[in-house]
């Protein structure tokens, strides 16, 4: 029977061009969609999670509460203590402290006078330590522009941008004037040992590197830190497990003196962060509704064309019926033939829109014109990610809207009157 | 009857206002009392922030209303760091970086040591007739004193505080307690006085508690431990070469 409708389908392209054409497009569109969806989505995380709110976060209940202020002086104390409890109580974990601070770098002139001067929003992350995961996380050696990382204490990056801006160079000494814990106005000089483009254009604006242990020193912050950022060891954000970790976290400083202690730690996971929870539901909603609108459009369109296939094929009903041939037999092989365009679309568009979404997951597209006044840490180069169910995504449009379509236009084949067959088929 | 109490009501009011000096009179009289043409003193500063108490130590040398040098004296950290105010410039010198900063635009509003008080304070001009208009005078009664309430509007835009009430002690021509607003009519500060003391016939104020309303801590207190008038300050404090000494 399937090679019997195959053979027809193939031998009368009138009737299968048009469909697994329109079908192909449509597949090839849901996937290319699907994976640009998922690639920004996947950059989404990446970006939150490797540059501000790990996989979970752990901060004081003050600092969380403030936390879009960078409030240092609601830092979480005692970490030396709470980072070994961390590690051995969470192993499926990486676990590293950071601290994010503001302030203004200040470049001297010969004399030690103010050269020129800028805002600027710090880093402050473990770089010598050899189990940091610091380097990797925030991509540091790919994103050095020139220069090199820091090696010992004193010394420091700054973003590309903010090096021409401030009109330094690698070598240099800045002065960097901030705030420490307590409140008192802080200064302390660094020497610029490189730049860096993060492709964050958040992170790129004005933004300096240094290691933590030489800005827990001038913010006065000794076992101190702003944040503990948590990540999985696979670097791969798991929703439900990153909510089970910081449940029973939480649940560890849940008693009536840490809930009445505003210094007591308290772990967020990261779609509890920065309103990215919303923003990740509104991004799956986005594809839901774009996949279905996909079915509907196909499904009319696919419509259409079994309706004027139909009417081309009149006659051929026609004479099937009037053969003996069953009503239900005879909507049951146009079904079947949509199933076989379906399925052929689907593999074309599959095809298609996977090629289509590898070449933008390697190249990507460049949005940093969009991203001038961003202040959402998001890449500047936007990229199509490929997983395991962008390969057979295309299917459920591509085979749902055909049948839906061919279902819909198989409808006329009931109307037709037995008794009227043989008049209608002398005219 | 009812003209006669009318008439005792005017006698008793135009006696009243007879008795308070107009209220730029009072303002020049506090002026009088706080500024001098040389005072070094050294103070404590004890700041209550969310995570606890500091103290602060310091000498100042002011000449006038224009030029002063503070040294920083305690705790260790803060120890060696400089500021020096001539005129409207402000700088600071930092021992740990051998740097002297100018402290302009947005940085004027950041704290003093995480007080509660900001650079932009300290270069105000404390003579407050000479940048405020005296709106009206009530009479109150402030920690038993009689005092004058003054309710002072900016002459110019470019003040810190566009309005500010002050309560005037009647006696001794000294600010007892401050509340200072922004231009949409927000209170952004108070300071009360706590103590104060006689030196050279002078009245000044002992111990103060400035809170900023806008933090979330417990205000600064502000403690003179000694003040002299007019002594000689060599020329050279006030240049920014002695900030690095």
């Amino acid at each position: 029977m399937i090679q019997f409708i195959i053979k027809g389908l193939i031998r009368d392209r009138s009737r299968s061009i048009f469909p697994v054409l329109v079908v192909t497009a449509g597949v090839a569109l849901t996937v290319l969609i699907y994976c640009w969806v998922k690639g920004a989505e996947n950059e989404m995380i990446r970006a939150n999670a490797h540059f501000t709110t790990g996989h979970v976060k752990i901060m004081s209940r003050a600092y969380a509460a403030e936390s879009d202020q960078i409030p240092n002086d609601l830092a979480l104390a005692g970490i030396d203590t709470l980072l070994p409890a961390l590690k051995q109580r969470f192993p499926e974990l990486v676990w590293t402290p950071r601290i994010r601070f503001g302030g203004l770098l200040d470049i001297p002139d010969e004399q030690g006078e103010t050269r020129d001067q800028g805002p600027v929003m710090g880093m402050a992350i473990d770089l010598f330590s050899p189990e940091s995961p610091e380097k990797q996380l925030l991509n540091l050696e790919p994103a050095l522009v020139s220069g090199r990382l820091p090696r010992e204490p004193g010394e420091m990056l700054i973003s590309e941008t903010f090096a021409q801006s401030l009109n330094v160079k690698c070598g240099d000494r800045a002065t960097l004037i901030s705030s420490t814990m307590f409140g008192s106005m802080t200064m302390a000089n660094f020497a610029i040992v490189g730049t860096i483009r993060f492709g964050v254009t958040a992170m790129d604006r004005g933004s300096m590197v240094a290691d933590i242990g030489d800005i827990q020193r001038v913010l006065d912050m000794q076992g101190a830190t702003g944040e503990i950022l948590g990540f999985f060891n696979n670097f791969v954000y798991n929703k439900d497990e990153a909510q089970k970790v910081a449940d029973a976290f939480n649940q560890r400083y849940s008693d009536e003196a840490d809930e009445a202690d505003e210094f007591s730690p308290i772990m967020k996971t990261l779609r509890q962060q920065s309103g990215l929870a919303e923003l990740l539901d509104m991004t799956a909603g986005v594809y839901t509704g774009l996949t279905f609108l996909f079915v509907v459009v196909m499904s009319l369109v696919l419509w259409n064309a079994g309706l004027m296939g139909g009417l081309r094929r009149y006659g051929e009903f026609g004479v099937r019926l009037a053969f003996g041939e069953r009503k239900g037999h005879l909507y049951r092989s146009l079904l079947l033939e949509a199933l076989v365009i379906g399925l052929c679309g689907s593999i074309f568009g599959s095809a298609l829109g996977l090629a289509l979404s590898y070449y933008l997951q390697n190249v990507g597209i460049d949005i940093s014109g969009m991203m001038k006044n961003a202040a959402m840490v998001m890449s500047n180069v936007m990229r199509a990610r490929v997983t395991p169910v962008s390969y057979v995504i295309g299917f459920i449009p591509g085979v749902i809207a055909t049948l839906i379509g061919a279902a819909i236009a198989g409808i006329g084949i009931y109307r037709r009157q037995t008794s009227q067959l043989f008049k209608e088929l002398e005219v | 009857m009812k003209n006669w109490f009318v008439t005792l009501i005017i006698i008793l009011n135009g006696s009243l206002l007879a008795q308070t000096p107009p209220g730029d009179e009072i303002l020049k009289r506090v002026d009088q009392n706080i500024t001098a043409e040389n005072k070094v003193l050294t103070s404590q500063m004890i700041i209550y922030g969310r995570r606890g108490e500091r103290t602060v130590h310091s000498k100042s040398w002011i000449q006038g209303t224009e030029k002063s040098f503070t040294e920083y004296l305690d705790p260790p950290r803060e120890s060696g760091t400089k500021m020096l105010k001539l005129g409207d410039q402000l700088w600071m010198y930092s021992p740990q970086t051998d740097r002297t900063i100018r402290i302009a635009g947005h940085m004027l509003r950041q704290s003093v040591m995480g007080s509660d008080l900001s650079y932009e304070d300290l270069m105000e001009d404390p003579q407050l007739h000479k940048i405020y208009s005296v709106e009206s005078v009530q009479g109150d009664v402030f920690n038993s004193q009689p005092c004058w309430v003054l309710e002072l509007q900016a002459k110019q835009s470019d003040v810190a505080y566009q309005r500010r009430k002050i309560w005037v002690d009647q006696a001794r021509y000294l600010v007892l307690k401050e509340e200072r607003f922004a231009k949409t009519g927000r209170l952004l500060k108070t300071t009360v006085v706590k103590s104060v003391m006689q030196v050279n016939n002078r009245w000044v104020p002992e111990h103060i508690v400035f809170r900023d309303v806008l933090k979330n801590g417990n205000g600064t207190e502000f403690i003179i431990d000694s003040i002299t008038f007019n002594v000689a300050i060599p020329e050279h404090i006030f240049s920014k070469a002695a900030l690095r000494k």
